[in-house]
């Protein structure tokens, strides 16, 4: 394979590769070589994704495979696979069936492939004991509201803890249901109007005035949120947080100024934690969907020293000043997990207790209506 | 700002950036003329080289390619029948009844030069819109959305003139085959029998293909001959295509606003945009009687509004991230890519990109409708080689198609079931439009619904908007009835009404073994429907009720007309076509066995030397030739085919 090599080093050599990776197209459709390199290191990496070409983590995928190429050893080829279908779980099941166990087949998996597998859907035949990370990628996120429903985010709070507000949302199990659950914990009755497409249409509908509050992660918000901020369109009430390597939620290092939803949940609770299964579920889902949102993973059973060798690159790579600066325009301000405390994470939260499971699905169909 | 628009301008005609649009043309119409790889496959070839480029550059070469995949894949939707994308779906209807007339050349000429016009008004409306276009893309809320999503359902009426009943029964069925998969409201899986596949719905792609190429290639094989009915010389219709858009001025610019302006609703756009501008083709021409079996404005309407629509849905992309087509969804990832967030700030800092952005998909469309137009003479030829020769390759072509939807050998499976539905619809005179009309558009009409009650409660239908959109709905269903009243009238008055009565009664009811077998058929449908959709709760099966009403209702009406009316029994004939829907399904089983590759290459060799009775070294050599596309394909797109035994071991 001639033309995955000239991708995953593009980046470096830039445009002047097209002209010839355009030329090579013709003769690589007939020549297959099988040159495989005598080092541990696969020659060629290929990447499942389980969404469609130019999806979020599509776009995130083909940001580091270059990275993971130029810093491996011998400078492998990563070529991505889309495989998109039933919101990743179509992909990530075919994965599960067909991967090597080499270690060179990776998946790129996000919140909505790891949330059905906590659920227990019935489509998911893929398990995330089978599988080992690499890297993880942190995102947070930023609940705001209608200006109409006052003038600063105290009285937003005071207006909508008592009258039902409105949000638009994906679907019952898809990355809000974190924010669905965090309201919960406030006091806030959330009439969540399902079925956007993406989390951009919900902010469309909030842009409409048909939603009273609204929720992005940071990229998001930062690029389309913060221009309404400013023009007095919106408020921004609380951030999800970030989780540090304790365990602990704390001030999201994007939203400094803002305080955590657990802040707020302690300023109108006498200083107190929230607890029971609606905190347990919250911590889970957070810690699964936004400190690990999306996720490098390689069958468990693949060679441990050269998963080994996998994440000593992306430590590598990830310390570089270079990826510092490249990567504040497509991660944010957070820097990736990498190996041990990520696998240390996952564990944790994906470990779903079937009572808090139970708990969910009944929460889901007495408030929102929606059966898991 | 008309020095960011200047220099934007010369940004434009640097050599670098017209050296990488013109590698984006070229890469988006050989994607564009191969069925079923379109924006996506063309996208994720670039794709990797996006990451560090100079992002005018880089948008210039995206641009060049998603200016013309709607341009390049007329080819195929003229050519042989194949849609090549939803936007060129309503292209098929009259494109290819041309090309089976001997027309094709003129046909192709003159989708080009709409494609091109139309693309050129949709960036002359889009640089001046764009700077404007946030309260009018936030005008458009959950209800005013449904309301289109209406509008479109109503062109079926157009669509079906005297066969109302069954143009609406076709609908009802589209649209329940439609809402299979989860339920937007609730997350409530209907219809999907268990079924892994069914979970996510049926790929437009599939059902696309099914309906309208299958029973073509089925027909044509029975036939025998060459795709053109008639003996033609091609060089006349070329420029007779060019002469014809000159004289449809008006249609043109008004279909290029048309779809320039759907094209920036966001969710909206490419699915229906065809359609309307189709629908409104035959209701604004005096003479009817060629739609549908060719006429010319049914591919000039579509194929000027598609390209602009192409140009319109930038602006929901640029502007709030949320894009209006499957391509422009695409063309977002391509952007993050490059490191621009979409929102205000696409106008406010990087307006230079912006209109980079725009002049490059005018320049682009200018590009490519000219390469394409270059081509026309040359590839309209075909046509008039014997159909036979041609069929294997195209079978091929539709089953990589289809198969490039999920991946799945259930594609292959649904493609064959919707395939022997259309052959059915075909052969008795139902309208296929109308059935993919419902299709695409119930998941639109069930969602806006649904967000419309629940956002805005029963104030949602009374907005100035919905009223508008309403009005016209209502005219395009009543307008024809009452026209032909007054023109009844008119005729009264002087006198003469014999004409007008001997038409209406000139017209008898026709009832074939074919219809009994639809109409049954669809009842039983509905009955299943009916059973499977029981228990589910009313928000999520409110759609899927309606959809069973619909079909049952229009079903009733048909058979209560023929009740009523004499009818004229007609003799239809299905046996033989049946054996090759057998045939397909052989097929399908071949390659679960063997693998797609080998399976494709044994077809076609077997079909050339036994069918088309072909010499055996053109029949080896042409399918050689297939296994080289396949198997070249798969490693330039890394692509992955249905592996069966034999497979990995011949093409590893």
């Amino acid at each position: 394979m001639h033309i995955p090599a000239v991708i995953a080093q593009s980046k470096f050599s830039r445009g002047a590769t097209l002209a010839i990776a355009m030329s090579t197209v013709a003769i690589s459709a007939i020549v297959s070589p099988q040159a495989q390199a005598s080092t541990d290191v696969p020659a060629q990496i290929k990447w499942t994704i389980p969404f469609g070409v130019g999806g979020g983590t599509d776009v995130w995928a083909r940001f580091f495979a270059p990275w993971f190429s130029n810093s491996l050893p011998d400078n492998p080829t990563v070529v991505i696979d889309n495989v998109p279908g039933g919101g990743s779980i179509n992909g990530a099941n075919i994965f599960s069936i067909r991967a090597s166990h080499k270690g060179d087949n990776w998946i790129g998996t996000s919140a909505s492939t790891q949330y059905p597998a906590m659920l227990g859907d019935p489509r998911v035949r893929y398990d995330y004991a089978d599988w080992t990370p690499i890297l993880a990628t942190p995102t947070g996120g930023v609940v705001y509201a209608q200006p109409r429903l006052g003038e600063s985010a105290d009285e937003v709070m005071a207006s909508i803890l008592t009258s039902p507000v409105k949000l638009a949302a994906q679907s019952p199990t898809g990355v809000e249901l974190p924010v669905l659950l965090a309201l919960d914990l406030l006091g806030v009755d959330v009439d969540a109007v399902f079925g956007m497409r993406s989390r951009g249409e919900g902010r469309l509908a909030f842009e409409r005035g048909e939603a009273d509050i609204d929720f992005q992660t940071t990229s998001a918000y930062l690029s389309s949120v913060q221009p309404l901020v400013d023009d007095g369109k919106a408020i921004p009430l609380f951030s999800l947080g970030i989780l540090d390597d304790q365990g602990d939620i704390v001030r999201d290092p994007a939203f400094p100024e803002l305080p955590t939803f657990l802040e707020v949940y302690a300023s109108l609770n006498d200083n107190q934690m929230p607890t029971g299964e609606a905190y347990t579920a919250y911590r889970k889902f957070f810690a699964s969907g936004y400190t690990l949102q999306k996720l490098v993973m390689v069958p468990k059973d693949a060679p441990q020293k050269l998963i080994d060798t996998y994440r000593e690159a992306a430590r590598e790579f990830v310390a570089s000043d270079a990826f510092k600066q490249e990567s504040q325009a497509q991660l944010g301000p957070y820097e990736p997990v990498i190996g041990e405390v990520v696998q240390r994470h996952l564990d944790e939260s994906m470990d779903l207790k079937d009572s808090t499971r139970e708990w969910l699905a009944n929460w889901l169909k007495t408030e929102h209506d929606a059966s898991i | 700002m008309i020095d960011v628009m200047l220099s934007s301008l010369s940004q434009l005609f640097t050599v670098s950036h017209l050296l990488f649009m013109t590698i984006g043309v070229l890469v988006g119409l050989v994607v564009g003329i191969i069925p079923g790889l379109g924006g996506i496959a063309g996208m994720s070839l670039l794709l990797p080289f996006l990451y560090g480029m100079e992002p005018s550059v880089a948008l210039g070469m995206l641009m060049g390619l998603v200016a013309v995949i709607p341009t390049g894949d007329t080819f195929a939707s003229v050519l042989l029948g194949i849609p090549g994308s939803s936007a060129s779906q309503a292209t098929v209807v009259d494109g290819f009844s041309l090309a089976k007339r001997g027309q094709a050349a003129r046909a192709l000429s003159s989708a080009f030069l709409s494609s091109m016009l139309g693309g050129l008004l949709g960036a002359v409306v889009l640089s001046a819109f764009i700077v404007i276009a946030r309260p009018l893309v936030l005008s458009f809320s959950s209800s005013e959305l449904f309301m289109l999503t209406l509008l479109g359902l109503s062109m079926v009426a157009v669509l079906s003139g005297k066969e109302l009943f069954k143009g609406i029964a076709a609908c009802g069925l589209g649209l329940l085959v439609g809402i299979i998969g989860m339920a937007p409201a609730t997350g409530e899986f209907r219809l999907n029998f268990g079924l892994d596949y069914l979970y996510d719905g049926l790929p437009l792609v599939v059902v696309g293909l099914g309906i309208f190429a299958l029973p073509e290639i089925v027909e044509l094989l029975l036939k025998r001959g060459a795709i053109s009915e008639r003996p033609c010389r091609l060089g006349e219709g070329w420029a007779r295509g060019l002469k014809d858009v000159r004289e449809q001025k008006g249609l043109v610019a008004r279909c290029a606003a048309i779809g320039s302006l759907v094209g920036t609703i966001p969710g909206l756009a490419g699915s229906v945009v065809d359609w309307m501008t189709y629908g409104h083709a035959v209701q604004s021409a005096r003479d009817k009687s060629q739609f549908g079996k060719g006429d010319i404005r049914g591919v000039i309407a579509p194929e000027s509004a598609n390209n602009a629509c192409a140009c319109g849905a930038m602006v929901p992309t640029l502007l709030f991230g949320v894009p209006g087509s499957g391509t422009a969804a695409i063309f977002l990832g391509g952007l993050l890519l490059l490191g621009l967030q979409p929102g205000v700030g696409m106008i406010e800092t990087h307006l230079d990109l912006t209109y980079t952005i725009i002049w490059s998909l005018a320049l682009a469309n200018v590009l490519g409708a000219a390469l394409c137009l270059l081509l026309a003479r040359p590839v309209a030829s075909l046509t008039r080689v014997r159909f036979t020769i041609l069929a294997p390759i195209i079978m091929v072509l539709i089953m990589f198609a289809a198969y490039q939807a999920t991946r799945s050998i259930a594609d292959l499976v649904a493609l064959g079931v919707i395939g022997a539905v259309g052959i059915l619809f075909k052969q008795a005179g139902w309208s296929r439009p109308a059935f993919l009309i419902g299709f695409v558009l119930a998941p639109g009409a069930e969602n806006y619904f649904y967000q419309a009650v629940q956002f805005q409660g029963m104030s949602a239908f009374s907005r100035p908007g919905v009223l508008i959109v309403g009005a016209l709905i209502v005219a395009i269903l009543f307008m024809p009835m009452l026209k032909k009243v007054w023109l009844r009238r008119r005729a009264v008055s002087r006198g003469s009404d014999g004409e007008t009565s001997s038409n209406a009664s000139g017209f008898a009811n026709s009832l074939g073994r074919i219809d009994l077998v639809i109409i049954i058929g669809m009842l039983l449908m509905a009955g299943v429907a009916l059973v499977d959709t029981w228990g589910l709760s009313l928000t999520g099966g409110i759609m899927p009720w309606l959809a069973i009403g619909i079909l049952v209702l229009a079903l009733l009406c048909e058979m209560a007309r023929n009740l009523l009316h004499p009818v004229t029994w007609v003799k239809q004939t299905i046996t033989v076509q049946l054996f090759w829907i057998v045939g397909f399904f052989l097929l399908i089983g071949a390659i679960m066995a063997l693998g797609f590759v080998l399976s494709a290459t044994l077809f076609s060799l077997l079909f050339l030397l036994l069918v088309a009775r072909v010499k055996p070294w053109i029949a080896t050599g042409m399918a050689m030739c297939v296994a080289g596309f396949l198997v070249g394909m798969g490693h330039i797109l890394a692509l992955s085919y249905h592996v069966g035994v034999l497979d990995p071991l011949l093409f590893q």
